[in-house]
């Protein structure tokens, strides 16, 4: 008997290599046919959140230009950096800004993994406006998709909130002035308890100051509170609901396109194809007994195609470019480091990273309006937008319902023309502050060129409303305006603001001391 | 139906609901309590009373800035006063200019004695308490506000 057993296990031994790949990969062998594609997907715990079959027309390099996989990307490289960076990272107030250092000149590859995760932190924050823009302009916010639109706003805070975080952790110069602001930001509706004289009883500004800092001046416990965020609140909020995002884009269909044409023909790809109609008496498996519409149901075989190996080459192509776009930016460009925190004297001007640049204009406009009420406003608004705009119609087509496209340009060339007169106005005339200068605070909070351009921006999208009897043109008047107001605060506070937050045509005519 | 006939609700419903109710509160009650850890209770910070040493030193119409304390001290013929160089507006340190403090982070400006002339700030810079420790140096308490114009006389 030990015979056999030896020569068992001798057998075993020799077929080891074979039997742990099988046990690995389940196929064993590239798929061939369609039946051996779908379980390639669907029997990877990786690629099962695929449908098997996708349809064409998502597939389509500009229907979505793959923004919301490349904020992905983006951010699985800023985890696997960030981890790396923890291993030398010391969240103190004295050791911080010194490791940092150590991390950019002595640790092997520090400074070029801390470029990365600096560089794809960014490209991050783009990636997401984009994609949200994206989403808006292809109407794929409508039913059933307005949870996931809401989510993704969730994910646009958490995005902000991340890289805010993390410029905070260097302690360098940046940092203990961000923190100082952006408590103070906290601290803000203060501007309002006070100027109606109500803080002794009811000071929510003072609560969300003394929650973030820990103590009544920026130190050790604000740094503390700002890593365990960065470190893993936040990273653990958005993976949530990341995996919920995804989730949703299955539930609900795969991501919006127009209604395939009932019965008939339908050109995919330039050629006429018939669109596969399901028969009535025709039965689908368990998976496809939730509501709304899927993918494989309802829809022909001849408009979807295989995910395997379709859209996993698609998939796999973004992955690519966002590493290499990545780390050509990572190699040429090093993140910022400035000097160590001095709390006596902030750097002038003392700016903030670009994508917080426009809420630094309105906030040098009021504190409370800027900093609280008017994000507040605008992601109330966005938030509505699809409960507003209930028609169906364009999904999955840019500008896809008529007009939009023209109302589009007109409310870039509107909001352009709003927000270049209002800033050469405040410019050049000051505000309510320098024309009466002890005017009640309460005027300033109301009335500032931050909280017209939202009157003036909600006042066009009611006279696209009315004028062109469309919900969603109103509502394309309305983002546009955001879009526009956004990128040109930020390019004017960029370029525009130099010392003392004062104009000035280039950066070369800032005054020398 | 009228209010004296109230439709009937089974015990075994009342209870569930009443469970239910129990369940929400309590997951209520430990959301909000999660918040209290973090709300400190006490807040740790350094002293702010800064002795800035003997009155002599700083002559009539004198200005002097002191940058860690974050603070001005001037001497007028009136007597002492201090000014926070403390942006009222976000916290950032105002810097002097020519005709009173300028904001380098979102442009507030200010006269020399602290009141508001343009950009956002909400309020005037605080003036602060001064006055004398017991060996006679000046003593300019940071967290004591003081009506503008106040002067402490030696």
């Amino acid at each position: 008997m030990a015979e056999t057993a030896t020569r068992e296990f001798l057998h075993n031994l020799h077929d080891l290599p074979q039997t742990v790949k099988d046990s690995c990969f389940r196929l064993g062998k590239a798929p061939e046919s369609e039946r051996e594609e779908s379980q390639a997907t669907f029997h990877n715990l990786f690629l099962h959140i695929h449908s098997v079959r996708v349809h064409v027309r998502t597939l389509k390099p500009t229907l979505t230009f793959g923004l919301g996989l490349m904020a992905t990307a983006s951010f699985l490289i800023t985890i696997i950096t960030g981890v790396l960076l923890m291993v030398y990272y010391k969240p103190s107030t004295d050791l911080a800004y010194q490791s940092i250092k150590d991390i950019h000149f002595t640790v092997s590859t520090g400074r070029f993994i801390r470029n990365i995760h600096r560089w794809s932190a960014q490209l991050m924050v783009l990636v997401v406006l984009l994609h949200m823009a994206r989403v808006f302009f292809t109407a794929s916010y409508k039913k059933p998709r307005e949870f996931n639109w809401l989510i993704g706003l969730a994910l646009l805070v958490l995005t902000l909130a991340l890289s805010f975080t993390g410029y905070l952790l260097p302690w360098d110069q940046l940092a203990y002035w961000a923190i100082t602001i952006g408590s103070n930001i906290a601290n803000s509706p203060r501007e309002l308890t006070d100027a109606i004289g109500i803080t002794r009883f009811f000071d929510p500004g003072g609560f969300q100051k003394r929650l973030l800092l820990g103590a009544n001046y920026v130190g050790q416990d604000a740094l503390i509170r700002f890593y365990v965020l960065h470190v893993f609140v936040l990273p653990l909020a958005l993976v949530t609901l990341l995996g919920v995002h995804f989730w949703r884009i299955r539930k609900d269909g795969g991501l919006a396109k127009p209604e395939d044409p009932p019965g008939g023909l339908a050109e995919w790809g330039g050629e006429k194809r018939p669109v596969f109609q399901p028969l009535a008496t025709k039965t689908y498996g368990l998976m496809a007994l939730v509501k709304g519409k899927r993918a494989p149901v309802n829809r022909g075989p001849e408009n979807t195609v295989m995910s395997w190996p379709h859209l996993f080459w698609a998939e796999l192509s973004v992955f690519m470019v966002t590493v290499a776009v990545t780390l050509i930016l990572a190699f040429y460009s090093d993140a910022p480091l400035k000097e160590l925190a001095n709390a006596a004297i902030p750097e002038n001007p003392a700016k903030a990273p670009w994508y917080f640049l426009g809420l630094q204009e309105l906030v040098s406009y009021s504190a409370f309006m800027g900093g609280m009420l008017i994000p507040m406003i605008v992601l109330v608004g966005l938030a509505l937008i699809p409960f507003l705009d209930r028609r169906p119609g364009g999904e999955g087509t840019w500008f896809g319902t008529s007009h939009e496209r023209s109302v589009f340009w007109q409310s870039i060339f509107f909001a352009c023309a709003v927000t270049v007169g209002m800033l050469a106005f405040t410019v050049n005339y000051g505000w309510l502050r320098n024309w009466f200068p002890n005017i009640h605070q309460l005027w300033i909070i109301a009335i500032n060129p931050g909280s017209l351009f939202v009157l003036i921006f909600a006042a066009w999208s009611i006279f696209i409303l009315k004028r062109k009897d469309s919900v969603r043109l109103s509502a394309v008047s309305l983002f546009t305006c955001f879009l526009v107001g956004f990128t040109l605060l930020t390019y004017f506070a960029t370029v525009h603001r130099g010392p003392n937050w004062h104009f000035y045509w280039w950066p070369s005519q800032w005054p020398v001391h | 139906m009228s209010r004296l006939d109230p439709p009937h609700v089974s015990r075994r419903s009342f209870l569930s609901l009443v469970s239910l109710g129990s369940f929400f509160a309590a997951l209520g009650t430990a959301a909000a309590g999660i918040f209290r850890l973090p709300n400190p209770a006490v807040l740790p910070g350094p002293v702010r009373r800064f002795k800035l040493g003997p009155p002599e030193q700083f002559s009539a119409g004198s200005e002097t800035a002191f940058a860690e304390q974050n603070l001005v001290l001037f001497r007028d013929d009136e007597g002492f006063y201090a000014i926070s160089s403390t942006c009222t507006h976000l916290g950032c340190t105002v810097a002097r200019s020519k005709d009173g403090f300028a904001c380098p982070c979102h442009g507030s400006r200010f006269n020399s004695k602290g009141s508001v002339v343009g950009g956002p700030a909400p309020r005037p810079l605080p003036w602060l308490e001064v006055s004398r420790s017991a060996n006679g140096d000046l003593v300019v308490n940071a967290d004591n506000e003081v009506p503008e114009g106040t002067r402490y006389r030696v």
